[in-house]
C-alpha cells in the first residue's frame, strides 16, 4: 500500500471532520480499594480467621489473667451451678468453674493443633522429597502410606490411643501419625510434577546435586501448598483431640481441655447444656477460624488450587 | 476390562497386607509390655500372664502375625479379653444399627450436598453460593458431637418432635427405625455434606466454563437441563471419588455418633473396648472398617465408565 | 425490513481493576439468506458480538444494552424463556473448538437430538431417526453407527460437521458461526467451508461468519465488517473491500496477508505488520482507537474520534482522512 491511500490531513477542511457520538456507561464504574483495608476486602477469610485465631491465641497465654480461677479447684459445695455473675460458665459437677476451664482449655487445643501440623508437615515432607527422589523407596513407602490411608484417621487415632497412657505428648504422637500420609502424598505429588518442569530438567542436565536442587528447586515450590496443608490439619488435629478427648482417651481429665469438659458435662447435658454449650462453642470457633485462615490462605497463595475446592 | 478388574483387585492384597500389619503391630508400638498396659494399673501379676498367653505373646513376632492372619482368614477375629465371646460374634450382634446409620447418612448426604453444591456453582458469588459455603466451613469446624447435642437438644429435647436416644431395629419397622437415625444422620453428616457441596461446587464451576455448556446454551437448553444433565455428567468421576473416600470421615464420626446418641453399634463397641483396653476387638473392628473402606474404593474405581464413556479399561 | 439489525450494542464487563468495554456502540444488519463477515484481530469483540445476539454472555460480569432486533422483535427485552425458544431454532450458533464444544459424557445422537426435542417436541425415537439424518446431510459416513459414539471417538472435522449438524437441525433463519474453521486443518477448513456454503443455500438461512482469516472472508462472504477495539471500523461488499479498503486498519489487514503466486524475494510483496498493540478497553478513548497503531494519525484523529460515514457507494469507514468518493444521495 501506497500513501495514497489516505487522503493528505492537510487537504481535509475542518468541515469535514465529523465526530463519532459518544457512548454512554453501562455500569457504574469500579473501584479498587488499594492498601491494608483493601487487601481485606478482598481476603476476608485471612482478616476474620488471622484476628480470631491471634485472640485465642492471647487468651491462652494470659489466661492466668483474664479473671480466672484455679481450673481445677473442686468445690463440691457449688457444683452444677447455672451460668450467673459470680460463675460466668457456671460450675461443672466437682464445683469447678467452668468459665476459667473453657480459658485453660483454649491451651491444650492450640498446644495439639499447631504441634500436630508443624510435626506432621516436618515428616510429611520429609517421607515425600524422599519418595519423590529415591525411585526404589517409592514404591514401598507409598504401599506403606496407602495402607494407613486405608484406616480411617479417627479410628487409627483411637487405637493407637487405645494402647498408650493418656497424655497430651501421645496425643499429638497419634494424630501425627495418622495425618502423615497425606501430606507425603502431597508433597509427593508436588515433587513429582516440579521434576517435570524445563528448569529443573535443566538443573540436573547440567550436573546440579539433587540437595541443591531440593533446597533451590522443589523446597520453594511445596511452601504455598504446605502452609495450607498445615493450616487445615491443625484444624483437624483440634477436632480429633476433642474427639480422643470426648471418648476417653485423649488428653487425661486432670488437665482441663475442650474436648474434655466436655465429656465430663456429657452426663448432664440434657439438664445443664451448659457445660458442654460453652466448650463447644469456643472450640467451634477456633476451628472456624482456623479454616477460614486456610481458605484465605489458599486462595491468596495458590490460585490453582484455590480453583479446584 | 476383565483384566482391569482382576489387576485393580490384586492391587487391594498389599494396601490390606500393610493394613493387617499395621493394625496387628499397633499391639506392640506402644513402650513397655503389651499384656501389662491391657492388665491396667490395678492388674496382678496372673491377670497380666493370663492376657499374654490369651494373646500368644510367649511366642515370636512373626509367628504370631502368619497365625494371626490364617486365622483372620478362615473368619476368626480372636477372643474377646473382657467378655470372653468371639470378636466376630460381638461385630455380628452390633453391626446392624453402625450399617443402618451410615446408609442412612449416606443417602441423605448425597441428596443434600450435591443440589446444594450445584446450585452454589449455578449462582456463584451471590448469597446462595456464600451460605452454601458458609454452611461447608462450618461443617467442617463444627465437631460431630458438638452437631449431635445440639440437634438433639433442639428437635428431641425442646421441640419434641423425635426420640432422644437409642436404636430400633429395622425388624420392628421401617417409622421407628427412621425417626431414631434422622438427628444421627444428619449429626454424623454435617462433615460429609461438608465436603461434598465444596467439591461438586468446585467441580461445576470447573465444568460450566467448559465449551460444550456454551454449546448447550446456545441450543436452548433450559437451566436444569444444563445443570443436571449436560454438566453433573461431566463432573460426576470427582464427585463420586469424594463421596468414597469421605466415607473415612463416617467411619471416624460414627464412633462418636453411637455415644452421643446411645446407639448399640460398633462405635459403641469400639469406645467401650478402648475404655476396657479390650485388644482384640479394636483390631477386628478397625481391621473391618478399613476392609469395607477398600472394598467401597475399589467398587467406585469400578464404576467410573459408567459416568464417564472416555474412560477405558 | 433486515432478519437482524444490531443497534448501539454495548457489551462491557466487570473486572476487578475497571470496567472492560469489549463491545462499544456497534451497529449493523444482517439482511434474509445474505452472509456477512466479521472481521479482526482477536481481542477486537467478534466473539462478544456473536455471543451478545444470543444472549449468551454471563450477566454479571457481563452487561449488554443498545438494541438488538431479529425479525422486528428486540432480543434483549426478550424473557429467558422467550430467549430459549430462539436459541438453536431460529439462530443458532457453531463455535471455534470442535475438540471441546461437544460434551464428552452425551451420544453424538443424543446432542443432536436435544435440538430437536427441544423445539420439534419430537419424541426421542423420531429425533433419534432424524439425528441420522442430519449426518448423512453433513456428510458423515455410516451415519447410523456415528450417531451412537461419542465426541472423542470422532476427528476434529467430523466433530465440526457434527456441530453444524446440531446448528442446522431445526432449519434457523440465522446462523452464526464464530471463526469456525480456525482451529481445523487447511483441507479440512476448505471442506467444512465448502459444506457451509451448500447447505446455506439448501436451507436458505443467513449467516453471521467470524474470522480473524481473510481467505474465508474472501470464500464465503458477501459483505464484510471490519472491527478494531470493539468498534466497527469499516463495513462494504466483499469485493469492494479488499479492491480498495478505506480504514488504514483494513489497509493493513489486507498488507499482512501473503498473496499466492507471488515471489517473495521482491520488496513490495514483502508482508506488512501493524506496529503496536490494541489498547485497553478498560478507560474510554477520546480520538479514534486506531490513532496509537496508525501511521497516518494526527492531533485531530487523538482527539476527536471519527464517525462512520459513506466514502463510496455501500462502503463505509470510521476515518477522518479515508479516501471519499462522490456519493449518489
Amino acid at each position: 500500500m501506497s500513501s495514497a491511500s489516505v487522503l493528505n490531513p492537510a487537504d481535509v477542511p475542518q468541515s469535514a471532520i465529523k465526530a463519532a457520538a459518544p457512548m454512554p456507561d453501562i455500569m457504574p464504574p469500579v473501584k479498587a480499594r488499594k492498601g491494608l483495608w483493601g487487601y481485606m476486602y478482598r481476603n476476608p477469610s485471612i482478616a476474620i480467621g488471622g484476628t480470631i485465631v491471634l485472640l485465642m491465641v492471647l487468651m491462652a497465654i494470659f489466661a492466668p489473667l483474664l479473671w480466672t480461677v484455679d481450673p481445677t479447684a473442686l468445690a463440691p459445695a457449688r457444683r452444677t451451678r447455672e451460668p450467673s455473675a459470680l460463675y460466668w460458665f457456671g460450675t461443672d459437677m466437682l464445683g469447678r468453674d467452668v468459665y476459667s476451664r473453657v480459658v485453660y482449655g483454649a491451651r491444650v487445643s492450640l498446644i495439639v493443633g499447631f504441634a500436630v501440623a508443624v510435626l506432621a508437615s516436618a515428616i510429611g515432607l520429609t517421607i515425600g522429597l524422599v519418595s519423590g527422589f529415591v525411585r526404589w523407596a517409592d514404591s514401598i513407602v507409598m504401599r506403606v502410606m496407602d495402607g494407613m490411608m486405608s484406616i480411617p484417621p479417627i479410628l487409627l487415632a483411637i487405637a493407637l490411643m487405645a494402647l498408650t497412657r493418656g497424655s497430651v505428648g501421645n496425643v499429638i504422637i497419634a494424630i501425627t501419625i495418622a495425618e502423615v500420609p497425606r501430606v507425603s502424598r502431597l508433597v509427593r505429588g508436588v515433587v513429582l510434577s516440579l521434576r517435570e518442569q524445563p528448569y529443573v530438567d535443566a538443573a540436573v542436565s547440567c550436573g546440579t546435586r539433587t540437595p541443591v536442587i531440593i533446597w533451590r528447586h522443589i523446597l520453594p515450590n511445596t511452601v504455598a501448598p504446605m502452609t495450607v496443608q498445615a493450616t487445615y490439619i491443625c484444624a483437624s488435629a483440634m477436632i480429633v483431640e476433642s474427639i480422643l478427648s470426648f471418648i476417653g482417651a485423649g488428653t487425661p481429665p486432670i488437665i482441663p481441655s475442650w474436648g474434655n469438659i466436655m465429656a465430663e458435662g456429657r452426663a448432664l447435658w440434657q439438664v445443664k447444656p451448659y457445660i458442654v454449650f460453652f466448650p463447644a462453642l469456643f472450640l467451634s470457633i477456633t476451628v472456624l477460624a482456623v479454616n477460614l485462615l486456610g481458605d484465605g490462605l489458599r486462595d491468596a497463595l495458590d490460585p490453582r488450587m484455590a480453583k479446584r475446592i | 476390562m476383565f483384566a482391569y478388574v482382576v489387576r485393580r483387585i490384586l492391587a487391594t492384597i498389599p494396601v490390606m497386607a500393610v493394613v493387617a500389619l499395621f493394625v496387628f503391630s499397633l499391639l506392640y508400638v506402644a513402650p513397655g509390655d503389651p499384656a501389662a498396659v491391657i492388665a491396667g494399673d490395678q492388674a496382678t501379676p496372673d491377670d497380666v500372664e493370663r492376657i499374654r498367653q490369651s494373646l500368644g505373646l510367649d511366642r515370636p513376632y512373626l509367628v504370631r502375625f502368619g497365625a494371626w492372619v490364617f486365622d483372620i482368614m478362615r473368619g476368626d477375629l480372636g477372643v474377646s479379653i473382657f467378655t470372653n465371646l468371639p470378636v466376630v460374634t460381638m461385630i455380628q450382634q452390633r453391626i446392624e444399627p453402625t450399617l443402618s446409620l451410615m446408609v442412612v447418612t449416606l443417602i441423605l448426604a448425597v441428596s443434600i450436598a450435591v443440589p446444594m453444591g450445584v446450585v452454589a456453582a449455578w449462582k456463584v458469588g451471590t448469597w446462595m453460593d456464600r451460605a452454601v459455603m458458609g454452611f461447608a466451613v462450618l461443617g467442617f469446624s463444627v465437631p460431630v458431637f458438638v452437631v449431635g447435642y445440639l440437634l438433639a437438644y433442639v428437635f428431641a429435647l425442646e421441640l419434641d418432635w423425635l426420640p432422644v436416644q437409642g436404636y430400633t431395629p429395622f425388624s420392628q419397622g421401617f417409622v421407628p427405625w427412621f425417626e431414631n437415625l434422622i438427628l444421627p444422620a444428619i449429626a454424623l453428616g454435617s462433615v460429609y455434606i461438608a465436603l461434598i457441596a465444596r467439591i461438586t461446587r468446585a467441580t461445576m464451576l470447573e465444568v460450566l466454563q467448559q465449551d460444550y455448556i456454551r454449546t448447550a446454551r446456545a441450543k436452548g437448553a433450559g437451566q436444569p437441563s444444563i445443570l443436571f444433565l449436560h454438566a453433573l455428567k461431566n463432573a460426576a468421576v470427582p464427585i463420586v471419588t469424594v463421596i468414597g473416600i469421605g466415607i473415612a470421615l463416617l467411619i471416624g464420626g460414627a464412633v462418636v455418633t453411637e455415644s452421643v446418641f446411645a446407639i448399640p453399634g460398633l462405635g459403641r463397641l469400639t469406645v467401650d473396648a478402648i475404655l476396657r483396653r479390650d485388644y482384640p476387638v479394636i483390631q477386628g473392628v478397625v481391621l473391618l472398617f478399613s476392609f469395607v473402606y477398600v472394598l467401597v474404593n475399589l467398587v467406585i474405581d469400578l464404576l467410573y465408565t459408567l459416568f464417564d464413556p472416555r474412560i477405558r479399561y | 425490513m433486515a432478519l437482524l439489525e444490531v443497534e448501539n450494542l454495548q457489551t462491557h464487563f466487570r473486572a476487578p481493576d475497571g470496567v472492560n468495554r469489549a463491545v462499544d456502540g456497534l451497529n449493523f444488519h444482517v439482511n434474509a439468506g445474505e452472509t456477512v463477515a466479521i472481521v479482526g484481530e482477536s481481542g477486537c469483540g467478534k466473539s462478544v458480538t456473536a455471543m451478545s445476539i444470543l444472549r449468551l454472555i454471563p450477566e454479571p460480569p457481563g452487561k449488554i444494552a443498545g438494541s438488538i432486533r431479529f425479525n422486528g422483535r428486540d432480543l434483549l427485552k426478550l424473557s429467558d424463556r422467550e430467549m430459549r425458544a430462539i436459541r438453536g431454532n431460529e439462530i443458532s450458533m457453531i463455535f471455534q473448538e470442535p475438540m471441546t464444544s461437544l460434551n464428552p459424557v452425551l451420544t453424538v445422537g443424543r446432542q443432536i437430538g436435544e435440538t430437536l426435542r427441544l423445539h420439534q417436541g419430537m419424541s426421542k425415537s423420531q429425533a433419534e431417526a432424524r439425528a441420522v439424518e442430519m449426518l448423512k446431510l453433513v456428510g458423515i459416513p455410516e451415519p447410523e453407527r456415528r450417531v451412537k459414539e461419542y465426541p472423542h471417538q470422532l476427528s476434529g472435522g467430523m466433530r465440526q460437521r457434527v456441530m453444524i449438524a446440531i446448528a442446522l437441525a431445526c432449519n434457523p433463519k440465522l446462523l452464526i458461526a464464530d471463526e469456525p474453521t480456525t482451529a481445523l486443518d487447511v483441507t479440512i477448513q476448505a471442506q467444512i467451508l465448502d459444506l457451509m456454503r451448500d447447505l446455506k443455500h439448501r436451507v436458505g438461512a443467513a449467516i453471521v461468519i467470524i474470522t480473524h482469516d481473510l481467505g474465508v472472508v474472501a470464500e464465503v462472504a458477501e459483505r464484510v465488517i471490519v472491527m478494531y477495539a470493539g468498534r466497527k471500523v469499516e463495513e462494504a461488499a466483499v469485493e469492494k473491500l479488499f479492491r480498495s479498503p478505506r480504514h488504514p486498519y483494513t489497509q493493513g489487514l489486507l498488507g499482512s496477508m501473503p498473496k499466492l503466486g507471488s515471489s517473495l524475494t521482491g520488496d513490495e510483496t514483502r508482508l506488512q505488520e501493524i506496529p503496536g498493540l490494541v489498547p485497553s478497553l478498560k478507560r474510554k478513548l477520546d480520538g479514534c482507537v486506531f490513532a496509537s497503531r496508525c501511521a497516518y494519525a494526527t492531533d485531530m484523529c487523538r482527539k476527536v474520534a471519527p464517525a462512520l460515514e459513506e466514502k463510496a457507494e455501500g462502503h463505509i469507514a470510521a476515518c477522518h482522512y479515508a479516501i471519499k468518493e462522490a456519493v449518489a444521495a
